[in-house]
């Protein structure tokens, strides 16, 4: 099972000045919220989305490549346990606004 | 009035002439192949001519090729018979290498050495068009350690051809056997020599559920991995479904003469749909290669849109198309060829034609598609909102 890493959206560097809760969105939910509020933010500065849909892991880098923004990482949030003790998986992606 | 079917790579129906050909076998072959009285002879006799015919077809020898009940068993008997062979004291577990974007029973096969026996399995990666890197598949053969590698002529998803000659190649360099699953060519392109063991499946070519075909060339080692008994070349256990296997045949060869012309019209019908979707629908892009590709397959994803509700809309339209978005799988998971490619895999949209199918039904597609996307996208933005 995987360990937890970092301590969340709060650890990473650089710093979001904006971060999108999309905890429990499926796809295309993330991604429309993302396409939504990224110009909420100045040029060249970033924006977190947490997310735990697996689509997500690909869908936010596919975005970011086909509109030009620069996809910066995925980092995984720290894994809780589900009410069936199963692992309940989750990403913070970082996006910085190129244009 | 034909029904726009556009999901051909999942199933199609029956050759009509597959068709004849079972129906005759019910009636002449059913006996068991095994026996040597007359009706068994009779029976031996078809499947044996069957056999001949589809090795022909495959660039294989008849002694080479074994029917089996599916693809998948096809393949997962390829898989284990091969690594299992050459599993040794000396070599241990051994290690398996697959690029990416190979068929789901390929991935599970050898996910399940991985955790029955610990056999280490890499698995290389592909471009943005779905190619596989023939230079990180060549490097991860290991002379010493790696049993088997697994490539697929071209992906069922994408349509895109992959570089299977150069990976031939860099195998037999290193003296390391390749799978080669032609399961989405076969009957659209030659298979290319030089596999040491080839899968397919007959439903992919018009023939029946429930035939697969497992070759084995000669000289490459190769040990049952289910309980053997004295069908298929001991390859496959149980009694063989004569009918289904004549029908498969005959499928085989009504396809090799058919696709050759369809398939003109057909690249001609996806090249339109591969020019069409991003101009027509805002926020779309196509997939895959769009030289080196099957001709009756493309892939498409639209943003902003989920594709259970595409493939339902499309549904009601009259449109049958499947799609590789997490909605759509039982098991919520995207598909593994779209985010191996990195490509969006929401709002995905796979369309595969038939060989009859016809321009007039690929414009009404086009015209359907653009409102329908516009009112999903409407409505899942009604629900985000919230």
């Amino acid at each position: 099972m995987t360990t937890p890493q970092r301590a969340g959206a709060g650890a990473l560097s650089p710093a979001p000045v904006l971060t999108l809760d999309a905890l429990g969105k499926k796809c295309p939910i993330p991604i429309i919220m993302l396409a939504d509020r990224i110009r909420d933010v100045q040029v060249g500065q970033h924006i977190a989305v947490l997310a735990d849909d697996p689509a997500a892991k690909t869908d936010l880098p596919a975005w970011c490549a086909l509109k030009s923004q620069e996809f910066v990482r995925t980092d995984e949030l720290p894994v809780r346990m589900d009410g069936v003790g199963a692992p309940h998986r989750a990403w913070s992606f970082l996006v910085r606004r190129s244009y | 009035m034909s029904v726009p079917y556009f999901d051909a790579a999942s199933a199609e129906p029956l050759h009509p002439r597959a068709r004849d050909a079972l129906l005759a076998a019910l009636d002449d072959g059913w006996a068991d192949p095994a026996r040597l009285h007359r009706e068994g002879r009779r029976a031996r006799l078809l499947l044996d001519r069957a056999r001949e015919s589809v090795a022909a077809e495959l660039g294989a020898r008849p002694d080479e090729l074994s029917f089996t009940t599916s693809g998948t068993q096809a393949v997962h008997l390829a898989v284990l018979g091969a690594v299992q062979a050459r599993q040794s004291a000396a070599r241990g577990p051994g290690h398996v290498v697959t690029s990416a974007v190979e068929h789901s029973s390929v991935l599970n096969a050898a996910d399940w050495l991985a955790r029955r026996s610990g056999t280490e399995v890499t698995t290389t990666g592909v471009d943005r068009l779905g190619r596989a890197d023939v230079g990180a598949f060549a490097e991860a053969l290991r002379q010493d350690r790696t049993l088997l590698a697994c490539l697929q002529t071209a992906n069922h998803e994408v349509a895109t051809i992959q570089p299977v000659a150069d990976v031939i190649e860099a195998c037999a360099r290193r003296g390391v056997p390749l799978l080669v699953d032609a399961a989405a060519s076969v009957g659209w392109l030659p298979v290319p020599a030089g596999w040491s063991l080839l899968a397919a499946s007959a439903r992919k070519w018009g023939g029946p559920a429930g035939v697969g075909i497992l070759a084995v060339s000669k000289g490459v080692r190769w040990r049952e991995p289910l309980p053997a008994d004295d069908r298929e070349n001991h390859r496959v256990p149980g009694f063989p479904n004569v009918p289904a296997v004549l029908a498969a045949a005959e499928a085989l060869s009504a396809a090799r003469g058919e696709r050759g012309v369809s398939s003109g019209a057909l690249r001609a019908h996806t090249d339109r749909i591969r020019a069409a979707v991003p101009e027509l629908v805002p926020d779309s892009v196509v997939h895959g290669d769009p030289d080196q590709r099957l001709p009756h397959i493309v892939t498409f994803s639209c943003l902003y849109v989920d594709g259970e509700a595409l493939v339902t809309e499309l549904d009601r339209a009259g449109f049958s198309v499947s799609s590789g978005s997490a909605c759509v799988s039982d098991t919520r998971q995207p598909s593994h060829v779209l985010a191996a490619m990195g490509v969006l895999t929401h709002g995905n949209v796979r369309v595969s034609l038939l060989g009859d199918a016809t321009s007039q039904s690929v414009e009404e597609f086009l015209d359907v598609l653009p409102p329908i996307v516009a009112r999903v996208r409407e409505t899942v933005r009604a629900t985000s909102a919230t």
